[in-house]
């Protein structure tokens, strides 16, 4: 006797928010394309339950001076380009970034120690040679943070900017340069669900809409608590769908940043045989580590390898199609 | 789907006779719901109700063995679909395929691989966890060495696949004692599967590659002809369609408590033609949605270590975090002069800090104290992270020698402690690290060349 199944969707009242990145110049920016993120009213990639408007995004991250501190592989990948970081942002967008994600370490106090001013002149010169929108964080220190941020801000006035980041100690300054001059935020939170709430809740009360504030959950890389990071988002999407109004910012993941910090991407010689050929772990461990997290509801990745970017694309390219 | 006490209430006699040992009817339910009294001691009890609570507590998605002895695979049993929920308690078996159209030096070169390779992590062994074998030949006699040498290199459990039921069952005169996984049972030769899975007492696999509708037929037709340990193959193959059938088999399970779809899921991540990124892509989905069996089209070390490192993170129960072993450990090549730091056994805590004394570039010593799985400011708080614990730990590394100078960095949030921990430690230096894992790099290059 044939057997009918009913396919079991889930009922869900919350949608995830729409954000766009970026403004063109009808929107009062430069930008030749944005990018929005958000909308889900369902799980990730779970087309025959709900709607999923925008393809997660993928950010290409790339810094203001040349890395120190990156893995062989990825210095090798990006050669000559990450000498300067006009040739970088345009070799990033020919690779397929959605966005830019600029770190400005150079102006770390102890690296180049360079100036706020210097700083917006490099986001300048980066708006000027790339159509795409920008996510821009500080040297992760606080007070030099809300110096840059705040001047990057005043300089790029209008662009939609992601400023980043926003964190429990350190979020004010940050937020009123994004509200003073047009751009979005991101706020970053340690892998728990209730900061994660809270962070937004204090960004919201200051005036910034939440259709300006991208979450963070912090990423935990493949191997290195990648596990509660997937949790705490799933949790954050859940939450999100049920209706909880303060857990519907889209996520953005640093995936890149957290997966070539690892041993098994950055150490070539010493390591077990079977770990497999050194070129090749590193794009493998990063891809892995981005696909756990788009199953877990990322919106935005940022990722540093030029093959993790094409593999990204093509499998979100898949995802989507249904 | 358990009963809660109140469901079974409705199906007791409500009579209160006490000849249960209790003293309410309610009383005796909620006692059955949290498994603490058996449903024989009610002697008025109806069948109905019997069959009501003997399906309730059989578990929603049939526990499956493939394979014997110490390297079996078992899996299935998984309760929920989210792992903060409860946990994932089964780990997918990772499989590779070969195929009996190779040359047997290729099929042996391969199984060897796959039967010796093993890498650890967080002091675990990760293996893989057997051979599927696919009879892209069509012919019974090829298919049948094939199956002979790969039994003679490995003893990992095999997953049998063939369309000829004949050559399957002359495979499984060899192979049939080993408990293989039979693949598999379709709509056009499942009562001829079904006679082999019976005849040999091995799991069967049933695919279709049409809707899950026609694979609960095809589930409810080889049931009913009496087999019980099934695996099923929903038939996608592409990443949006498989993550969309095996949510949709896991919902049925679990939620709707569908038994004729409660088993495990086997799914392919790739084939012949696959790249190693898309292999690797699609079985990381299939790892965190829902798969019970992955059958791997390539080996490749490099794209194994991964997806080893995934399945053992996603599976690990979310209450019982893993811990690092305590000891000492290295970064770079440390010497004399390098750092010592401290700080606990929680793995996030652990993870976090190693990652940032690594990306430093400073070579360094790290002690590990056993806080028993706790964070610094947890374990501190409960008294698992103290001058005396810490001190301990210290002592016991055996630093003595290896050392030219006496100082400790401690985590920032503990400096409250620094003066004890030099009482415990006389002659020894005491420094306040940073607060946060994410400053140590900058604390290492500044303050601790300072120091």
């Amino acid at each position: 006797m044939p057997v009918t199944v009913e396919l079991p969707k889930e009922k869900w009242n919350g949608k995830v928010r729409e954000i766009t990145l970026g403004a063109t110049p009808a929107q009062g920016g430069t930008r030749t394309s944005t990018v929005t993120v958000g909308g889900e009213t369902t799980l990730p990639f779970l087309h025959f339950e709900g709607s999923i408007p925008h393809r997660p995004a993928l950010a290409v991250e790339m810094q203001d001076v040349p890395p120190q501190d990156w893995s062989t592989t990825l210095l090798e990948a990006w050669d000559t380009a990450a000498s300067d970081p006009v040739s970088w942002a345009k070799k990033a967008v020919e690779l397929g970034a959605d966005a830019l994600a600029v770190k400005l370490r150079g102006t770390h106090p102890e690296r180049q120690n360079r100036s706020a001013a210097e700083a917006a002149e490099t986001v300048k010169a980066i708006l000027g040679a790339v159509g795409v929108p920008l996510i821009v964080y500080g040297p992760e220190v606080a007070e030099k943070d809300n110096e840059v941020l705040v001047a990057v801000a005043e300089a790029a006035a209008g662009e939609r900017l992601a400023l980043g980041n926003c964190e429990d100690k350190n979020y004010r300054t940050i937020v009123a340069g994004a509200l003073a001059h047009g751009h979005l935020v991101v706020a970053k939170t340690p892998i728990d669900v209730n900061l994660a709430k809270q962070l937004n809740i204090l960004i919201s009360d200051m005036g910034l809409p939440l259709d300006r504030v991208l979450m963070d959950p912090t990423t935990g890389a493949l191997g290195y608590g990648i596990e509660y990071t997937y949790s705490v988002m799933e949790r954050l999407r859940l939450a999100a769908l049920m209706g909880d109004s303060m857990t519907q910012q889209p996520m953005i993941c640093t995936v890149g940043e957290e997966s070539w910090r690892q041993k098994e991407s950055k150490v070539k010689d010493g390591v077990p045989s079977l770990w497999g050929d050194f070129a090749g772990r590193g794009p493998l461990w990063e891809m892995a580590t981005a696909m756990a997290l788009l199953q877990s509801g990322a919106d935005i990745l940022v990722l540093r390898h030029p093959k993790t970017i094409k593999t990204m694309r093509e499998t979100i390219d898949k995802l989507m199609s249904s | 789907m358990a009963l809660s006490g109140l469901d079974i209430y409705k199906l007791l006699p409500k009579t209160n006779c006490k000849e249960c040992g209790f003293p309410t009817c309610l009383a005796f339910a909620m006692k059955l719901s949290q498994k603490g009294a058996e449903l024989s001691a009610c002697p008025y009890v109806s069948d109905e109700a019997k069959a009501a609570l003997e399906a309730a507590s059989s578990p929603p998605i049939r526990l499956i063995t493939i394979g014997t002895g110490e390297n079996k695979i078992v899996v299935g049993n998984e309760v929920v679909l989210f792992r903060h929920e409860k946990t994932f308690y089964h780990e997918p078996g990772l499989v590779v395929r070969v195929a009996d159209s190779w040359e047997p030096e290729k099929i042996a070169e391969v199984v060897s691989q796959v039967d010796g390779y093993v890498v650890e992590r967080v002091g675990m062994k990760l293996t893989l966890n057997g051979i599927a074998v696919e009879n892209v030949s069509g012919d019974a006699a090829r298919f049948v060495q094939a199956v002979q040498l790969v039994k003679q290199k490995t003893a990992l459990p095999l997953v049998l696949m063939s369309a000829n039921a004949a050559a399957m069952d002359a495979a499984l005169q060899i192979v049939g004692p080993d408990k293989p996984l039979v693949y598999a049972a379709t709509p056009e030769n499942w009562q001829a599967y079904a006679d082999l899975a019976k005849k040999y007492a091995c799991p069967l696999a049933i695919t279709d590659s049409g809707d899950l509708s026609r694979l609960g037929s095809l589930a409810e037709a080889v049931i009913k002809a009496g087999v019980a340990d099934l695996v099923l193959d929903p038939g996608t193959r592409n990443l949006a369609d498989s993550l969309a059938s095996l949510t949709q088999l896991r919902r049925l399970a679990l939620k709707k408590n569908l038994r004729l779809l409660g088993f495990p899921i086997l799914a392919f991540a790739g084939g012949d033609d696959s790249t190693l990124e898309e292999q690797s892509i699609l079985a990381t989905e299939l790892i965190a949605k829902y798969a019970g069996i992955v059958v791997l089209g390539r080996f490749d070390p490099t794209g194994i270590y991964p997806l080893l490192t995934f399945r053992q993170n996603i599976y690990t129960d979310p209450q019982k975090p893993i811990q690092v072993s305590p000891g000492m450990y290295k970064f770079g090549e440390p010497g004399e002069q390098s750092p010592l730091l401290i700080t606990t056994n929680f793995s996030l805590t652990y993870f976090t800090v190693a990652g940032e004394v690594e990306g430093s570039g400073v070579p360094s010593w790290l002690v590990i104290a056993d806080s028993e799985g706790m964070s610094v400011l947890t374990a501190w708080a409960a008294g698992k992270f103290d001058a005396e614990k810490i001190a301990k730990s210290v002592k016991s590394a055996g630093m003595d020698d290896k050392l030219g100078h006496r100082k400790l960095v401690i985590p920032g949030y503990v400096a409250t402690l620094s003066g004890e921990v030099e009482e415990e430690l006389p002659g020894w230096q005491i420094l306040v690290g940073p607060r946060e894992a994410v400053d140590i790099p900058s604390y290492l290059k500044t303050v601790w060349k300072a120091a």
